[in-house]
């Protein structure tokens, strides 16, 4: 490597980075002050790539036409941005994160129908810019004029954002309404047009930075959770709503995908997701971030948990009694769809623990779902098949992998732990992915089946209905535990709960633990229902499944989860065979969580609750 | 000039303000007394909109803001000076003046930055710095001056003596003659009876949300068990 080289590549660390800053200081931007985690800002990147590429190739080509698309393509994704604010986002601002953070997501699912509508499947490749397709030799190495037209953008437009910010009324307004939104409001500002705005230039940021890509990188129906992760990391590592700390961070992650693909080509973004961790230990709001002043757990009183009441009981024996009949009601097919829902149920009920018991939102539950089921399918392949074992490695597993991002995770709170748990889960997935030796990488590992007593569907069924259906009412009995108690205290009042003598931190630990465990089992059996497992189980998509399943089913009540995975999984088994069944999905998140934010199962009890059938809240 | 006919509001489930009914004349320095919990803090947030009513009716100036968002009945000509202040921390003293500039919505010259530094002087030599760095009092001058960049014809003021040293409680109890002798209204809430004293022309004793007593500040003083039963002095 010579001097020249290492230059070289410096550079070409420091031009993505100024397309990620791009995107992530328009995330940052939003987040600061709609306090919103825009999963859909990378669609809006995706976009703008699309919509640039496609201006180009239909304009004459010339250096203003050039030029000319990519700025219409940014300020059209700004115009898409202000719909998405005015249509969907504006009546969710209040909701808890979960809630926001999932119709976010299902705008990703719209989006990702659309412009496949709109555009077409197969990737694109963008001519070169006009003007700037030559290169130039800097210590004898070829760097291409548009890195460095690249490199100069960053900083123009960190300046002009900055000046925005703080040199006119309405950067003051925005930075107000970042630190006490009410007091701006009551001092006459009109809140509405002033997030419009910010929403506008958000994603107009985003559109540039996709635009800006198109003559240096394919377009794919893919960037758009690609590029978010990458965005996440960096607003993560600069300090959410920190536009300085954006830039830094992204050339910080610049250069370390660009030196870190030469040492360790396949796991740069492992590489990405370490140093934030190690950032968020050292300073947990970031590098230029600082301390959530805003406590959001107060938006919502939570009732109680009550134990089940009588007629609550005998529900509960009615569904455990129906469960058990399932094989001799259902067919094949039945019984396999059945056996799915139980499985995700657990799955589920697993994450609502963590979440809704302990209010620790987590965006990367996936982790130990895949962790139990790639450590049960090893143990599977290389100590001589035995289903038995693995199903108790697998678990097993998913505990020390809980234990150990744990131990990082629970020292966080709000954003920023669901942060570092997507992070958790994209090290997780990006592993699975990438060591294909072990993993079997993108072609995942196959042949993995139960045991030949387990082989017949009803048994294998009954197995999964005593393993996950026995999970369930575990964490069930633990939320009625003291244990359960401490969680809820601390997810309500932690300075309260700390006060009274508890060692949170280890209680919170601890119960990300269990968390992790129960998704652990879910994970082991799923592996031995399908016969296979890929990196998919890990990915971003699976773990906002398990958000949709506790939101569908309601954050606050027991029986949510259950209600939630097998509406779900149901939902899942009917439109994913329809055209276009990510838009609908999408719509029909959407739609929920603007529509009934109590979930289903919650809506009826409110239902039940005004009918005076039930009080407060019961564990059904 | 505010006009409050019956109204209920709380937190959620919780109700706070019981049928409450009450009203400031212009011009007018009326004070809100009650102990801790009587619902002052939340008669104050109801009437700028920052709770919902859930029942009742709230006008001001003539005009039904029962329902209003809380930045309409701001642009009407209210200001909402909170108890715990709230200066935006990472903001300078000027740009938290300039958050609260509203248009004037009268004849009279609207208020400037040099005017309010004249009216809080020691704002003036802070004016470069956060919010975060000034202290208590100066937190508290400079809520007020931000509300009055706003230009509003009533204020409502809460607590505006609580947490403060004596010295700087007179310099408040100054400033807010010195607004009432300007012609601006103001609706105060209080639990320090020497205070509103100082300032008030009428009073109301509130307790769970509800108005005990209403009248002067002398026929306040002539009524002992009002003071002893709901104010504890």
């Amino acid at each position: 490597m010579t001097a020249g080289f290492i230059f070289a590549q410096f550079l070409t660390g420091l031009s993505s980075a100024s397309s990620l800053f791009l995107v992530a200081s328009g995330l940052s931007l939003i987040f600061g002050v709609t306090r919103i985690v825009n999963f859909a800002h990378g669609s809006f990147y995706m976009l703008g790539a699309y919509l640039a590429y496609h201006l180009i190739e239909w304009l004459p080509t010339g250096i203003l036409p050039f030029w000319g698309s990519v700025i219409c393509a940014a300020l059209i994704v700004g115009v898409v941005g202000v719909i998405v604010e005015v249509v969907i986002l504006r009546r969710i601002y209040h909701a808890p994160e979960l809630f926001q953070l999932v119709a976010t997501f299902g705008i990703v699912l719209v989006m990702q129908d659309a412009i496949f509508a709109l555009f077409g499947g197969e990737d694109k490749f963008g001519s070169r810019a006009p003007g700037l397709n030559g290169v130039v030799r800097i210590f004898d190495e070829p760097i291409p004029q548009y890195d460095l037209a690249l490199i100069a953008l960053g900083p123009v437009v960190l300046i002009s954002v900055w000046l925005l910010l703080n040199k006119t009324r309405w950067g003051t307004l925005v930075r107000a309404a970042t630190q006490d939104r009410d007091m701006v409001a009551a001092l006459g500002v009109n809140q509405a047009w002033l997030f419009t705005s910010v929403f506008f230039l958000g994603s107009a940021l985003a559109g540039l930075g996709g635009a800006v890509q198109v003559p240096r990188e394919s377009i794919n129906l893919l960037m758009d959770l690609s590029i978010i992760a990458e965005a996440f990391v960096v607003v993560v590592i600069g300090g959410m709503g920190s536009i300085v700390g954006a830039f830094l961070a992204a050339v910080l992650i610049g250069e370390l995908n660009a030196f870190g693909i030469l040492i360790m080509p396949q796991i740069t973004i492992v590489l990405a997701f370490l140093v934030m961790a190690v950032v968020l230990i050292v300073r947990p709001w970031g590098l230029l971030g600082k301390p959530d002043a805003i406590q959001h757990a107060g938006d919502q009183i939570d009732m109680p948990l009550r134990e089940a009441s009588l007629p609550g009981k005998l529900v509960g024996l009615l569904v455990i009694a129906a469960l058990v009949a399932v094989p001799y009601v259902l067919d094949d097919f039945g019984i396999v769809l059945a056996t799915d829902i139980i499985i995700f149920a657990l799955f589920a009920a697993s994450l609502h623990f963590l979440m809704g018991n302990s209010g620790m939102v987590s965006f990367g539950h996936a982790a130990y779902f895949a962790l139990g089921a790639y450590a049960s399918a090893l143990v599977f392949r290389h100590l001589g098949g035995s289903m038995e074992l693995a199903l108790l490695i697998g678990p097993i597993a998913a505990v020390v992998g809980a234990l150990v991002f744990g131990w990082f995770c629970v020292r966080l709170s709000g954003v920023y732990l669901a942060m570092l748990t997507l992070a958790a889960a994209q090290i997780i997935w990006s592993i699975t992915y990438s060591w294909g030796d072990v993993t079997g990488g993108d072609d995942g590992m196959l042949g993995i089946w139960p045991s030949e007593w387990a082989r017949s569907k009803p048994v294998f069924y009954y197995l999964t209905l005593v393993l996950c259906g026995g999970g369930v009412l575990i964490l069930r009995k633990i939320t009625h535990a003291p244990f359960g108690y401490v969680l809820r205290g601390g997810r309500d009042s932690s300075v309260r709960t700390e006060s009274i003598g508890i060692h949170l931190l280890r209680h919170r630990h601890f119960g990300f633990a269990v968390a992790g465990l129960f998704a652990g089992i879910a994970g082991s059996i799923y592996v031995f229902s399908k016969g296979s497992i890929f990196p998919d189980e890990a990915a971003i998509p699976r773990s906002i499944d398990g958000l949709v399943m506790v939101l569908l089913g309601g954050v606050h009540t027991l029986a949510g989860p259950l209600v939630g995975a097998g509406v779900f999984r149901l939902l899942e088994d009917w439109i994913s065979r329809l055209d276009f069944w990510r838009a609908i999905l999408g719509t029909i998140i959407i739609v929920l969580v603007v529509v009934a934010p109590q979930g289903i199962a919650g809506f009826f009890h409110t239902l039940a609750i005004r009918f005076g059938l039930a009080k407060g809240r019961e564990s059904l | 000039m505010l006009e409050l006919n019956s109204v209920n509001a709380g937190y959620g489930k919780a109700r706070i303000l019981n049928q409450l009914s009450l009203t400031v004349e212009r011009g007018k320095v009326v004070a809100l007394l009650g102990r801790n919990g009587a619902g002052k803090s939340t008669t104050m947030k109801t009437v700028i909109g920052l709770l919902p009513v859930t029942s009742g009716q709230v006008t001001f100036q003539g005009e039904d803001i029962t329902r209003y968002p809380c930045h309409r009945t701001a642009q009407l000509g209210m200001g909402y000076v909170p108890e715990d202040r709230r200066v935006f921390p990472d903001l300078t003293v000027d740009e938290n003046l300039e958050v609260g500039r509203q248009p004037p919505r009268d004849a009279r010259p609207p208020w400037t930055p040099a005017q309010l530094f004249e009216l809080f002087p020691n704002l003036l030599e802070r004016r470069h710095n956060q919010g975060k760095q000034l202290s208590g009092g100066e937190q508290q001058m400079l809520t007020i001056a931000r509300t009055l960049m706003g230009n509003p014809q009533l204020i409502l003021l809460d607590e505006p003596s609580e947490g403060l040293a004596p010295r700087i409680v007179e310099q408040m109890a100054d400033t807010i003659i010195k607004l009432k002798e300007s012609g601006m209204t103001i609706l105060l809430s209080e639990q320090n009876l020497h205070f509103a004293r100082l300032v008030a022309d009428q009073a109301y004793v509130i307790e769970k949300g509800s108005v005990r007593f209403s009248g002067s500040i002398t026929e306040l003083d002539s009524k002992p068990e009002v003071l002893a039963t709901y104010l504890a002095v």
